[in-house]
């Protein structure tokens, strides 16, 4: 039987890593085999990660979180969990990869998956065209015309990134001002491959076997126009990954983790959770990292008392 | 480690292959990609007398991506008699990989 595992292998998971395996816990964190290092592996340069005053690349800055964990003890599994069992005295995870393990405590640390438009043919043509991810696809873009919808702080990176490679990138956002922080909705203003497009949303996809392009429906008298486009990257937020544990922990009407006051315990005893699966407002690299810091805490303090 | 196969060599070694090939389309950027690269080695390694498996980097291929329409990596085509028969986009759990492959390594 082990004291904690953490499901989760992004900030939070592995601030809980590190706090738990210096208490001595010898954690398990159980990291997913195909996206371990969580929403920061999509990203390139984090400027706002205190302690890193030049700035570094998201995906190095995951693989310093993970030595650290590592370095206290932190046990890695590359595996992804299919099914827990969280309401008695002894926590059950199941894996992917056909292990099942034991624990008095959990902590999940799952964040949040990127939210789809909703539209018909956006499976199929995901990956022909329509991306979630500029890092990862905008190469085969080089002097395409793309767009991406959205109007927060992703958004606005996700096109300043595109125009390394897009002759024009479109921002196709549903109001007439940008949520995202001034100085990422001022780098996407004012550079000259941008062109916002306000009070928009996205009606329809086109496009045979590849996307060729979009309907936009205007948001304030719903008329409609057709924009040609070689790809589309959506970036118009998160979901909390809940599907795991919905069924056993309270969750807030918008299908968040519910915690109590600001500390990590959910509404089952030695369950905890961090990150953004509890996070519907602040969802920065460092909120976070202080979110597991907070369950490693309070998990700690939960195998004092039991 | 599987064989990265070239331009000039993807008739001979992919179209013209008796066997159904696995391609995994990668380039070293993409972060996704360096969690799909060892799963298809495991696979070429377990499924060898199946399925060849080869690797094209985008970054000196790009012409080869343009032909198969790829927008984004990692993506795994199969072809089969000289045929781009099957596509999977993003990365996915080895299992479950296996399972979508099962018409050709069943």
């Amino acid at each position: 039987m082990r004291d904690v595992i953490i499901i989760g292998s992004g900030p939070a998971g592995y601030t809980a890593g590190i706090y738990t395996a210096r208490a001595g816990l010898k954690p398990l964190l159980i990291a997913s085999s195909v996206e371990p290092g969580g929403e920061l592996m999509k990203t390139t340069e984090v400027e706002n990660f205190p302690g890193f005053p030049e700035g570094l690349m998201g995906p190095d800055l995951m693989a310093n979180f993970q030595a650290q964990a590592e370095r206290f003890g932190t046990e890695l599994l590359f595996d992804d969990v299919i099914e827990v069992d969280l309401k008695g005295d002894v926590k059950v995870v199941k894996t992917l990869g056909g292990e099942t393990f034991e624990s008095k405590t959990v902590i999940l640390a799952t964040g949040a998956a990127y939210r789809e438009l909703g539209l018909p043919r956006e499976k199929e043509l995901s990956g022909r065209g329509v991306s979630w991810c500029a890092t990862c696809d905008g190469f085969f873009f080089r002097e395409k015309a793309v767009a991406v919808v959205g109007g927060g702080d992703s958004a606005m990176e996700e096109a300043n990134f595109l125009t390394r490679f897009a002759d024009k990138v479109y921002l196709i956002h549903r109001r007439d001002s940008f949520k995202a922080s001034k100085i990422m909705a001022d780098r996407a203003m004012s550079n000259p491959k941008i062109e916002v497009i306000w009070n928009s949303a996205v009606a329809e996809l086109q496009g045979e076997t590849n996307l060729s392009g979009v309907v936009l429906e205007n948001t304030v008298d719903g008329s409609r126009s057709e924009l040609a486009l070689d790809g589309l990257f959506i970036a118009i937020g998160n979901d909390p990954r809940v599907w795991l544990v919905e069924n056993q922990v309270q969750l807030t009407p918008d299908k968040f983790i519910q915690v109590e006051g600001r500390s990590s315990k959910t509404s089952l005893p030695g369950v905890f959770a961090a990150g953004d699966v509890i996070d519907p407002t602040y969802r920065q690299a460092i909120t976070a990292a202080g979110s597991g810091c907070v369950a490693a805490l309070d998990a700690e303090h939960y195998l004092t008392e039991h | 480690m599987s064989k990265n196969v070239t331009t000039a060599e993807f008739k001979s070694q992919v179209l013209e292959n008796d066997k159904p090939v696995l391609v995994d389309f990668w380039a070293e950027w993409c972060g996704p990609c360096r969690m799909v690269s060892p799963i298809v080695d495991e696979i070429a390694a377990e499924y060898g007398d199946k399925i060849e498996v080869v690797k094209v980097n985008v970054d000196f291929e790009p012409q080869l991506a343009a032909d198969y329409g790829i927008t984004g990596i990692p993506a795994l085509h199969v072809f089969k008699g000289g045929r781009d028969v099957k596509q999977l986009v993003g990365a996915r759990p080895k299992a479950v990989l296996v399972q979508e492959l099962a018409e050709f390594i069943g």
